[in-house]
């Protein structure tokens, strides 16, 4: 089977050798290094490989893959070139941060990408800083990590919890009524993203006729969903995420609660839609990045350049996070001509993405204040096919600055410290 | 551990060279000092359950609660009591050891598979506690925003949070203290009775034993011992997860028991490293690592029953 | 309030006839052969994605009668193989090999299948609620439950009539007399094993109908079925009939009143059981303990 093939390419540590060096035993390679300048540069990547964001986890892999071999095409950084060293969280903090410490202490990497995981993505922050190396969160949305948990040396990729609310409670307010009803992960990032929208709401002039709050892992929300029903709104939102979105979609399908309340939510991955049988594939959402942009330069070459590593199939947000991640490290470094993090963390503030990284129509840059990427927001409606392709799973109907959804700097409670 | 001559005494003094040295040749054999104060936080972990699983015959299945609850003690204490390193490990070693207790009080008098069945299940309540206590313990997210505090010792400070070699040796002091009460509770009459009632439960009965009452106070000492650990874990990670209560560390700190060898007082030890080294080194390679230690546990149980250590035992008896 | 009520105690049944199957193939093994099988709910997901892989060539209803058949061969296999070795050892060698069995599978199923979850398709009938007001009883659910009843009642009639189910019943209260008996003990506790996989097999294809497939899936469900044994009591299959059932009840209550704790309820379950009643509710004295 090609899945084979493409998991057994992320499972191994991509090495990409210089064109003059030998082949490298991977785990023998830090004893027999003798001096730094004639070696590959190194980006260490942690991402929960296994367990329950396992495929999300790999796409974002996959995605820095492909930027790490069009990196090492043009030349490397600095000319320098850059080795990738995956490693595998598990989902399990303890094991995070010892990755952490491997990849620092051990292979000596110069820069470090990582975890889908909010609290490993915090864990493995704290050593990073340490260790002063600049560090770029590519999936974890938990809001303290560009907020009152931010750090001089981390940067991310991916959206806050704020920013998803701002981008879609208009949209929902004006069309689908006034009385909202929650499913909420239990967790900081359910929380953080529900008083998010509820703020909204508030301000729109809407109420809340209540929230169920649901354990990460539920597998039956039928209970939730008769409390749900019973309190009579008129959206249905549904925070929940991966394989739980998955499962609660696809009992309010069954249950016909679609057919007399709108379900709606925010964040929705395209692997969540995948995973969905077509009948169950409803609702107003957000979307990170969406593969399907007509006009938008480069998309098209992205797109097939995936599809190529990907069992054919398109790229996903967590792929483009991936591959923006490794992108701007390359991207920073060439402009300032050095690696040395703490020069690079603060050339990053306000630097753009050119548009054959962003590949989205809206400005994109990292925002100083707070270190967060100013990404744009897909918001439209999930669809049971495409009418041109089967991977075509949602209508994208407006795509939004990131600049209007995020929260103004002070408002996040980011106050960074540099070292001296 | 009884008086096996110089063998024995060179044994221990290569155990602690080899540990004292480990810092310097750790990354000579591409290893990282990180790893090193796992192994040893990981090694007490399983000889704390091994006090009871190897010591005393009585199979804990949900250890990994007690040894979590001493991590949030730990965390807890450092966030919300003091910024003292000694004084959450002390909190944290009491939360888990007056849990285990009372939980023991609760259990001692099932056996067998029945016992293993009920540490799993309770294991599992501390694991939703800290999982759904999310105003207290962080819920999924973990327990964050402390971290271990250097020591003072009069004028003099020791900076164990920014210096990871520095931090070895503290983990390793404590380790040498834990380790050292455990062998001289094995070596009193309390211990004599505990080995008793792992040979022949009836016969130690019989001895007018009572054996409830020792097989509590076993399993409590042993909750205090892995919460002592936890501790230490918290510290290295400065981060508490619910992983840390989950019945599948249970299984790891169970397989590095049984791996090294039950009956041997160090095998747990070696049954860490081994356990602790090869998931980092497989899990680089490949993100197949699960199959590999799945496969491990099966070969460990179908060939190695005794363990690495009861191996060597046996083949020198013979 | 009272019909919020009434709903959630109906829908607290229909988990529970789910957590039902799964136990009664997990305490079927622990009570012949002594073994706490960990890997039961890597046995269900093998069971839901054999069932993927055969529905686009047998179809639902194929899928859902030959996958659990062959997820009890592999059992089968397993048992012989592996399992069996460790019969009359230590308890905790047949856990810690279980326990490693459920780590391949799950990494197993990852590598054959993806980490991606995948959706099953069942027919669209099944997949209608019944009617506007009791919207949460779909066709699939009922069907559910449907289903746990003949697996159910057929387990025990074989158990009470067939002449291998009396001799696992009697095996379970006395195994050496059985065994003196010149009864094939080896066999017999191979056939029960495979019975008990096909349950967790039967199980995944429900799940699977259900929930869609994930890899990780079974280490999620294993659990309840653990406690709806231990609430039961262990060596009683009635008592898991009515352990299972109970903890779903427990949970569709809490759920109404106080909803983070809905699942925290089956573990106080457990604990007041255990502190009132320490052999469980159907257990007998002695058997296990």
């Amino acid at each position: 089977m090609d899945r084979m093939n493409s998991l057994g390419a992320i499972g191994r540590r991509s090495i990409i050798k210089t064109a003059a060096a030998a082949a490298l035993a991977p785990l023998a390679a830090p004893t027999i290094i003798a001096a730094r300048g004639e070696t590959p540069l190194r980006i260490g990547m942690i991402d929960p490989l296994t367990g329950a964001y396992a495929a999300v986890a790999r796409d974002e892999v996959t995605g820095a893959q492909l930027a790490l071999s069009r990196v090492n095409a043009k030349g490397g950084i600095l000319g320098r070139q850059v080795e990738l060293l995956v490693e595998d969280s598990a989902n399990d903090v303890g094991t995070g941060v010892q990755k952490a410490h491997k990849l620092i202490d051990r292979d000596h990497v110069d820069f470090m990408i990582g975890d889908v995981n909010s609290a490993i993505a915090q864990a493995i922050a704290q050593v990073s800083s340490q260790n002063r190396i600049l560090h770029i969160v590519s999936g974890g949305h938990t809001d303290g990590i560009t907020g009152k948990d931010c750090k001089w040396n981390v940067w991310r990729v991916c959206n806050t919890t704020r920013m998803e609310a701002n981008s879609v409670c208009g949209t929902l307010f004006q069309k689908y009524g006034k009385k909202w009803h929650f499913i909420t992960p239990d967790y900081s990032f359910g929380h953080t993203l529900q008083s998010a929208i509820e703020a909204n709401l508030k301000k729109l002039g809407g109420t809340v006729t209540g929230a169920e709050l649901t354990p990460l892992g539920t597998s039956d929300f039928s209970a939730y969903l008769i409390k749900a029903r019973a309190a009579n709104p008129d959206v249905l939102i549904l925070l929940v995420q991966g394989q739980d979105m998955v499962n609660c979609l696809k009992q309010i399908v069954q249950f016909g609660i679609n057919k007399q309340v709108k379900v709606a939510g925010t964040q929705q991955e395209l692997e969540s839609l995948e995973a969905l049988p077509p009948q169950a594939r409803v609702g107003t959402w957000m979307f990170e990045w969406y593969w399907k942009q007509p006009g938008v330069p480069h998309v098209a070459e992205f797109v097939a350049d995936i599809r190529k590593v990907n069992n054919g199939k398109v790229p996903t947000a967590r792929h483009w996070f991936g591959f923006t991640s490794l992108y701007t490290f390359a991207l920073i470094a060439a402009q300032e001509k050095t690696t040395d993090g703490l020069k690079l963390a603060r050339a990053l503030g306000g630097f753009e993405l050119p548009p054959e990284i962003k590949l989205q129509p809206n400005k994109v840059y990292y925002r100083a204040g707070d270190h967060q990427l100013m990404l744009s927001a897909f918001v439209g409606e999930a669809q049971e096919h495409g009418s041109d392709d089967p991977d075509d799973l949602f209508k994208v109907d407006r795509v939004i600055a990131g600049d209007e959804i995020a929260p103004p700097v002070d408002e996040t409670g980011c106050h960074l410290t540099w070292p001296s | 551990m009884n008086a096996g001559g110089r063998t024995n005494r060179l044994v221990l003094a290569a155990i602690w060279v080899v540990l004292l040295a480990a810092p310097f040749w750790l990354n000579l054999v591409g290893g990282y000092t990180a790893l090193g104060s796992r192994v040893l936080v990981l090694g007490l972990a399983a000889m704390s359950l091994n006090f009871l699983l190897g010591f005393t015959g009585v199979l804990s299945f949900g250890h990994a609660a007690w040894f979590g609850l001493g991590a949030y003690g730990a965390g807890l204490a450092l966030k919300f009591v003091a910024l003292s390193t000694p004084l959450a490990m002390l909190l944290g070693t009491l939360t888990g050891g007056i849990a285990g207790a009372l939980l023991g009080a609760l259990i001692v008098h099932r056996r067998g598979i029945y016992f293993a069945m009920v540490t799993i299940a309770f294991g599992q309540v501390f694991y939703y506690i800290a999982y759904r206590w999310n105003s207290l313990t962080g819920g999924d997210d973990g327990l964050r925003g402390f971290s271990r505090q250097p020591l003072a010792f009069g004028p003099m400070r020791v900076d164990i949070l920014n210096n990871s070699t520095l931090f070895y040796y503290f983990v390793l002091v404590c380790f040498a203290v834990a380790v050292g009460i455990m062998a001289l509770l094995l070596r009193s009459p309390f211990g004599r009775t505990m080995l008793a009632i792992r040979e022949n439960e009836r016969r130690a009965r019989f001895l007018g034993i009572p054996i409830e009452l020792h097989i509590w106070i076993a399993f409590a000492l042993s909750c205090v011992f892995i919460s002592f650990s936890g501790t230490l874990y918290a510290l290295l990670n400065n981060f508490a997860d619910p992983n840390n209560l989950y019945y599948s560390l249970s299984g790891d700190l169970v397989i590095m028991a049984v791996m090294g060898g039950m009956r041997v007082f160090w095998g747990p030890l070696l049954g860490a490293a081994v356990f602790v080294v090869l998931q980092d080194y497989v899990s680089s390679l490949t993100t197949n690592w699960m199959s590999f230690i799945g496969l491990l546990f099966v070969l460990v149980v179908l060939f190695f029953p005794r363990g690495l250590l009861g191996m060597l035992r046996q083949r020198r008896v013979a | 309030m009272t019909q919020l009520l009434l709903f959630n105690v109906t829908n607290g049944l229909i988990i529970g006839a789910f957590y039902v199957l799964m136990a009664l193939g997990l305490s079927l093994i622990i009570n012949l052969s002594g073994v706490i099988n960990f890997a039961h709910g890597g046995f269900l997901v093998i069971g839901g994605y054999l069932a993927y892989a055969l529905t686009p060539a047998l179809g639902f209803w194929g899928a859902l009668l030959v996958a659990p058949l062959l997820t009890a061969v592999i059992g089968l296999v397993v048992e012989r193989l592996l399992i069996r070795r460790l019969y009359g050892r230590d308890p905790l060698y047949s856990l810690l090999l279980t326990f490693g069995l459920a780590f391949m599978i799950e990494d197993g199923t990852r590598f054959i299948w993806g980490a991606q979850g995948l959706p099953v398709t069942v027919p669209d009938f099944l997949n209608q609620p019944l009617s506007a007001s009791l919207f949460f009883i779909t066709g699939y659910r009922l069907f559910m439950v449907a289903v746990v009843a003949v697996a159910v009642a057929a387990l025990f009639l074989l158990l009470r009539y067939t002449r291998v189910g009396i001799r696992i019943r009697a095996g379970t209260l006395d195994l050496e007399t059985v065994s003196t008996l010149g009864v094939n003990v080896g066999r017999l506790r191979s056939l029960n094993f495979a019975a008990g996989i096909f349950l967790a097999g039967l199980s995944g294809v429900l799940a699977g109908g259900q929930l869609g497939l994930d890899p990780t899936m079974g280490a999620g469900l294993l659990m309840p079925s653990f406690i709806a044994i231990i609430v039961g009591g262990v060596g009683s299959l009635p008592g898991t009939l009515v352990g299972g059932l109970l903890i779903g009840v427990a949970a569709g209550v809490t759920a109404v009143f106080f909803p983070s704790a809905s699942d925290a309820v089956m573990y106080v379950l457990m604990a007041v059981v255990l502190l009132l009643r320490p052999r469980g509710l159907m257990g007998e004295e002695g058997l296990m303990t």
